[in-house]
């Protein structure tokens, strides 16, 4: 019995126990390092960062292993230990024109400057199973030679090359004067696109795919092209007040995608395209991707455009974009709920009374 | 409510007391303040990720341990009852984080974090109870939109809510909300009570303690001062009525209490128990019996030891 008898402690202390054991699977299979994971389950590491909201791949890691591999559960565990971090200050806007590239394609020009950069990539793989994987085959063949380091030379976002022609709408530096952070303050709406941004980075990749998705079947279409998706490395600076010039923090990898979307002219502008943004940590380009996609379907009333589709709808979409907020809440089902469901025992047992006093015979019978 | 050091150490290594950190509770308790102020009005917070789930408390939790000193003495129930899981759960994490004193007995506690219910026992002066809170809007069903919700309430535009108790009339001769029924505070704002069964709804009217009520995902406060007006709304010809048990406690023999419904075979055999367990069990000792207390199993008359 899971309430309302004492001893309710013991139950739960039980309860836990049997979870760290059941944590550790067959004690015969070796235990899997955190190490292991960070470096095995990259992807899914750089996935809980993200929504974690907090780039530490070994905290990432570890919450993976406590969480059984549970995805929110480990978004959880990392969110948690963030909320309790002092903030020190805030880093200078990451330049991700200065990346060090790993990968960077774009599907609006054939080539560019810089070169279209495949690196490690899942497109065009053939899913097929892998049984040497299975049996612990050979280590892959270390790669080649001219991809192993870094692409060398100018790597200019497509963007600005559009920028430069005045094809595509500015993104203008006061845009980043004072960022807003969802963390530390109450959301309200209309929200700008800093907290839209960040709100979508943090939120539920499966939730921002399928809304993202859903523009691209007529739910508020806008016409996308992806200019540019890009990973690789950038750097974190950090101005302290008493020195006066940025230094350096550390490294970040990141993934960027630049959408440019359909443009609309009016009698004061003449056409341009517009933009949707996509950031998240580690290489994630479905979700920086969907992401974009959604930003800019964000931009509806910005860009006076009918917000008629659920991806166009902020409040719809922030509302219930965070997998936290959406576990829990659906979750708290589980919780006891027998005083509520007494009240309503009550007036159903009292509705049916009054409904077989006002019809005496079964409905069926009296249609007869 | 007592004042606190910031330099207190809470038990729990490498946290704050109560968990979170000084600046945090300095802006919820700002938040408080206005809710106390503007009784029944919802006012955002910036409400912080908690390491229990949304939808668990962690509003409750935050406005705990915003107003939580070291000499407080803490009672959290859920269901009306001490040992559900997860009050069990919320006063050990207390313990844990703030080593505060944690009592069962309504009456020895400072501040009561409540889920679902009042206590039978009225509050007194200096009490503080804090209400855990799933969805603060009371208009939510009615308009789904924050920006909606928000204009209807500053222009105190309630006849939506009106016209959805005038409907539950009109279609079932009476109105059809059980719990979370809503109320007007202070003549002002409309004001969702938490899922409390309506049967509740009288103890906040004039209540001696502070009422404060804690959305942590929905990131709201608001508060009921204390000796405050609370209407539960209704129509002159459809005056407002609690929940009325044809038994008494099965177990204490109180009448007039909320009763929680036990099934206790699989031939419609049932006993009706205090849903406020801490309630029932002083009544027993002091000598009052219910019909069925002899042959109740030990679980379920708490007599196990005290948690």
């Amino acid at each position: 019995m899971y309430v309302a008898v004492k001893g309710g402690e013991a139950a739960i202390d039980n309860a836990h126990r049997l979870l760290a054991h059941e944590r550790r699977g067959d004690p015969s299979v070796p235990e899997l390092s955190v190490t292991q994971v960070s470096e095995q389950l990259g992807l899914l590491v750089d996935r809980v960062m993200t929504e974690g909201s907090l780039y530490d791949r070994a905290l990432a890691a570890l919450a993976l292993k406590q969480a059984r591999g549970d995805l929110i559960e480990a978004v959880f565990l990392v969110r948690a230990f963030r909320t309790t971090l002092p903030r020190f200050g805030y880093s200078q806007p990451v330049d991700t024109a200065r990346m060090e590239i790993r990968r960077r394609i774009s599907a609006t020009y054939k080539d560019l400057p810089g070169g279209q950069v495949l690196g490690p990539t899942f497109d065009y793989t053939h899913r097929l199973l892998d049984f040497m994987l299975e049996a612990n085959g050979e280590p892959p063949q270390p790669p080649a030679e001219a991809d192993a380091g870094a692409a060398e030379g100018d790597m200019p976002r497509v963007t600005d090359l559009l920028d430069a022609e005045g094809l595509i709408e500015p993104s203008s530096a006061s845009d980043c004067d004072t960022v807003g952070d969802l963390t530390r303050e109450p959301l309200t709406f209309p929200a700008d696109r800093d907290l839209r941004l960040q709100a979508l980075a943090r939120g539920d990749e499966g939730f921002i795919l399928a809304l993202g998705y859903s523009t691209q079947r007529g739910y508020g279409r806008t016409h996308p092209f992806v200019s540019e998706v890009r990973v690789g490395e950038v750097a974190v600076e950090l101005v302290p007040e008493e020195i006066g010039f940025a230094v350096p923090l550390g490294r970040l990898t990141v993934t960027e995608c630049q959408m440019v979307n359909q443009f609309k002219g009016s009698a004061a502008t003449p056409p341009q395209f517009t933009r949707g943004y996509g950031l998240v940590f580690g290489q994630s380009e479905r979700k920086a991707m969907a992401m974009s996609l959604v930003d800019r379907s964000l931009r509806a009333r910005e860009l006076g455009e009918d917000a008629v589709a659920p991806a166009q709808d902020e409040e719809f979409v922030l509302s219930h974009a965070d997998n936290l907020q959406a576990t829990g809440f659906v979750e708290h089902l589980k919780l006891p709920h027998y005083v509520d469901f007494q009240a309503e025992l009550d007036l159903v047992r009292r509705m049916r009374a009054e409904h077989e006093a006002n019809h005496p015979y079964p409905l069926s019978e009296a249609a007869e | 409510m007592t004042a606190q050091s910031a330099t207190h150490t809470a038990p729990e290594t490498g946290y704050n007391f109560a968990y979170l950190d000084e600046q945090t509770k300095r802006m919820i308790r700002r938040a408080i303040l206005k809710a106390i102020a503007v009784p029944g009005y919802q006012v955002p917070f910036a409400s912080r990720e908690m390491p229990m789930p949304y939808g668990w408390g962690t509003g409750g939790v935050q406005v705990t341990a915003s107003i939580l000193g070291p000499d407080d003495v803490l009672k959290v129930i859920d269901q009306g009852s001490d040992d559900t899981t997860n009050a069990v759960s919320i006063r050990k994490f207390f313990k844990r984080t703030a080593g505060v004193r944690t009592t069962t007995r309504t009456g020895e506690a400072t501040v009561i974090q409540t889920r679902h219910r009042i206590p039978e026992q009225p509050l007194g002066e200096g009490q503080v109870i804090v209400y855990q809170v799933p969805i603060p809007e009371p208009l939510r069903f009615l308009e789904p939109r924050e920006t909606e919700t928000r204009k209807l309430h500053a222009l105190a535009e309630y006849g939506l809510m009106h016209v959805k108790l005038y409907e539950d009339i009109a279609r079932h001769g009476h109105i059809a909300t059980t719990y979370a029924y809503p109320v007007e505070v202070a003549g002002r704002y409309i004001m969702d009570p938490s899922p409390t069964p309506k049967f509740d709804n009288p103890k906040m009217h004039m209540m001696a303690g502070l009422q404060l009520f804690g959305a942590g995902r929905e990131k709201r406060i608001y508060a009921i001062p204390p000796y405050t007006q609370v209407r539960s709304l209704d129509f002159e010809d459809h005056p407002f009525r609690i929940q009325t048990f044809s038994h008494p406690c099965a177990l204490c023999a109180a009448e007039g209490v909320y009763l929680d419904e036990v099934v206790m075979d699989d031939r419609g055999g049932r006993m009706f128990v205090c849903s406020d367990t801490d309630s029932c069990e002083e009544r027993r000792e002091q000598g009052h019996r219910g019909a069925m207390l002899a042959d109740t199993p030990a679980a379920l008359k708490g007599e196990s030891s005290h948690v």
